[in-house]
């Protein structure tokens, strides 16, 4: 009897499991899976435009929407297993690395019209020189958050503010390797571009000495924490700080006057896609101007897209934090692959600053 | 013949499913790329030995706190009328309808500077942080898997025959004999499984410690996932390291629990 059940059970679960997978209901030409960062694409909410359910209704294709939290997640799942996913988003450095390794396909530009719509400044960037495997998506500067009720008058000038004693307990670090390591280098003076393992040991102390003043190492907690008004300061990106700002009148930003880390996140397609068609129709269709820019809008980040940038609300276009300066777009660097030890090193290093 | 024919899918699922990672997981902590044997993924695994320590703490006293926590209640629950015990226990599962990290995340509200508790607290003056230290992690632990802790306990109790618990009144047993000559032994299978069934998760999992803890809070199972995305072999030895851990619990449980019923 016990066994009766136990194989019914699993029958059902296999049934289930089927049933997911086959979808109930509405028909669709064909479907594709998008997998995306954490909060980075308009959903509906607030009002926005939802940007998937208007391209399932444009196309009749079903788009399978999956989010992580970090290049590193995204390159563990692309590089380790047969991941079916059509379009991914990954940052500059990412793209420069899934190149060399192979993982992502051309695109063929010819199904992507509004490719016009992007500003010159973001096509050929030094990750992709040909411009062949991606299509800027959303670009931005590492910024710092702060509460300016909680950060004891104290002026916020820079990242070295996150290594003050007077903050303690009420800082956030941010928990990314690369981006907490470019931190804890730019203020040892060493180019968090692309550095050596003897750089890497040196940022880590940095970040030894930072850890007993951190309230926390967070990613998209950060949300809670600071317009929850549960931490006094924390770096993250510009476009979220933007949106935390909203959320919270308290809250104000910093640019950090040592220079930043600016980055573009990009539409690219793995290798292993099932619908390169699908994938495209969807790039073309997230550079259309008014897609763009309910986007933008709704993420907060940085438009590479011109069309898109027109339309937007002016105290948006008028933002230092959004749309900086030239002058200060360049003191900031961007990221380089780095070699495949120097990488693993570095993860290793921060765990090894996480877990001590 | 026939029943074993029936197993059949269970017992494919368990190989796909269970036997062929986990042999993978083994293949990938001892051997390197190129495929040579090489015990440096376990020795940098041993690097982590601290963080070991702290989880198999956290694990330990969570497990503690919650055996404190539902022995009595799940001993309440058996002895009370029918209709109170089907109320009492569903009141236990229905948190467990809810997603494990909304649940967390409850909690993660609850606890916040200025936040309902902190608030009350302040009326009286008190101001102690609340949230982003180890005792919010165990708390988080227990509140997770009380229910696990209560359940097995609560079946193994309301299987014993209360004419025993009449019998040993009746030649002269006091409340507290009673429960250390009858009760207690007759339950011990319910600690045991209830033990292992907190135990084990708490001792792995991760996230908790991530939403309730501090900087100084990470549990292995974090490692393993943050050591995971570069590092497949090292995660491996990781988890390696942690299922023998766990297995040998087990061991020691399972042999307690079966001296005991044999003392019997």
């Amino acid at each position: 009897m016990k066994k009766i059940i136990c194989i019914l059970m699993v029958l059902v679960l296999a049934v289930g499991a089927m049933a997911t997978l086959s979808g109930c209901g509405k028909s669709y030409d064909g479907e594709i899976n998008v997998f995306n960062w954490g909060e980075n694409i308009s959903d509906g909410t607030d009002g926005s435009m939802d940007v998937i359910a208007e391209f399932e209704e444009k196309y009749n294709i079903k788009v399978n929407y999956t989010t992580y939290e970090t290049n590193e997640e995204l390159y563990s799942i692309l590089s380790s297993s047969n991941s079916s996913y059509d379009i991914v988003i990954p940052s500059d450095y990412m793209i420069e690395k899934l190149i060399a390794e192979d993982l992502l396909t051309e695109i063929n530009f010819d199904n992507i019209p509004n490719y016009k719509n992007i500003a010159e400044t973001y096509k050929n960037l030094p990750f992709d020189p040909d411009n062949k495997f991606s299509v800027p998506y959303t670009w931005g500067v590492v910024a710092l958050c702060y509460n300016t009720t909680m950060v004891n008058g104290q002026e916020i000038k820079g990242f070295a503010d996150l290594w003050n004693e007077n903050l303690k307990g009420n800082i956030l670090m941010i928990d990314n390797s690369r981006d907490a390591m470019a931190i804890a280098m730019q203020l040892s003076g060493i180019n968090p571009s692309k550095f050596t393992k003897t750089e890497v040991d040196t940022a880590a102390k940095k970040l030894s000495e930072q850890k007993p003043l951190l309230k926390k190492y967070v990613m998209d907690m950060v949300f809670t924490e600071m317009e929850g008004a549960q931490a006094a300061i924390a770096p993250y990106y510009a476009g979220d700080v933007y949106s935390m700002i909203q959320n919270n009148p308290d809250l104000s930003y910093c640019l950090p006057e040592e220079g930043s880390n600016f980055f573009v996140d990009s539409m690219c397609i793995p290798k292993t896609t099932q619908n390169k068609e699908g994938a495209e129709l969807f790039i073309n269709f997230m550079l259309e101007a008014e897609v763009g820019a309910e986007n933008a809008q709704y993420i907060g980040y940085s438009t590479p897209n011109t069309e898109a940038f027109k339309l937007l609300p002016e105290e948006i276009q008028n933002s230092e934090l959004i749309y900086p300066s030239e002058e200060y777009l360049s003191k900031c660097y961007s990221f380089a692959d780095l070699d495949k030890d120097v990488y693993s090193y570095m993860q290793e290093k921060f765990i090894e600053v996480k877990a001590e | 013949m026939k029943s074993k024919k029936l197993a059949l899918p269970y017992i494919l699922w368990m190989l796909v499913f269970v036997l062929v990672p986990l042999g993978m997981v083994i293949a990938f902590a001892i051997r390197d790329d190129a495929g040579n044997f090489t015990a440096q993924f376990i020795s940098k695994a041993w690097g982590y030995r601290d963080v070991f320590l702290h989880s198999l703490w956290v694990a330990l006293l969570s497990t503690a706190i919650c055996l404190l926590l539902a022995y009595p209640l799940s001993y309440i629950i058996s002895r009370a009328k029918a209709r109170t015990q089907r109320t009492v226990i569903m009141l236990v599962m229905v948190p467990m309808w809810m997603n494990f990290l909304l649940r967390i995340y409850a909690w993660v509200v609850l606890l916040s500077k200025g936040g309902p508790l902190d608030s009350i607290l302040g009326i009286f003056g008190i101001h102690v942080p609340l949230i982003g230290n180890t005792g919010a992690v165990v708390l988080g632990m227990v509140y997770e898997f009380l229910p696990f802790m209560i359940l097995p306990l609560y079946t193994v109790m309301g299987k014993i025959d209360k004419s025993l618990i009449e019998a040993a009144q009746d030649l002269g047993s006091n409340g507290f004999k009673v429960f250390s000559k009858v009760v207690l032994p007759l339950s011990v299978p319910g600690i045991v499984s209830g033990v292992t069934m907190v135990f084990v998760p708490t001792a792995s999992t991760f996230l908790v410690s991530q939403y309730l803890g501090g900087t100084d809070d990470i549990m292995i199972g974090d490692v393993i996932e943050k050591v995971f995305q570069t590092d497949r072999h090292t995660g491996s030895a990781l988890s390696l390291c942690l299922m023998v851990i766990i297995l040998l619990f087990i061991i020691v449980m399972n042999r307690f629990g079966d001296e005991e019923a044999v003392g019997i």
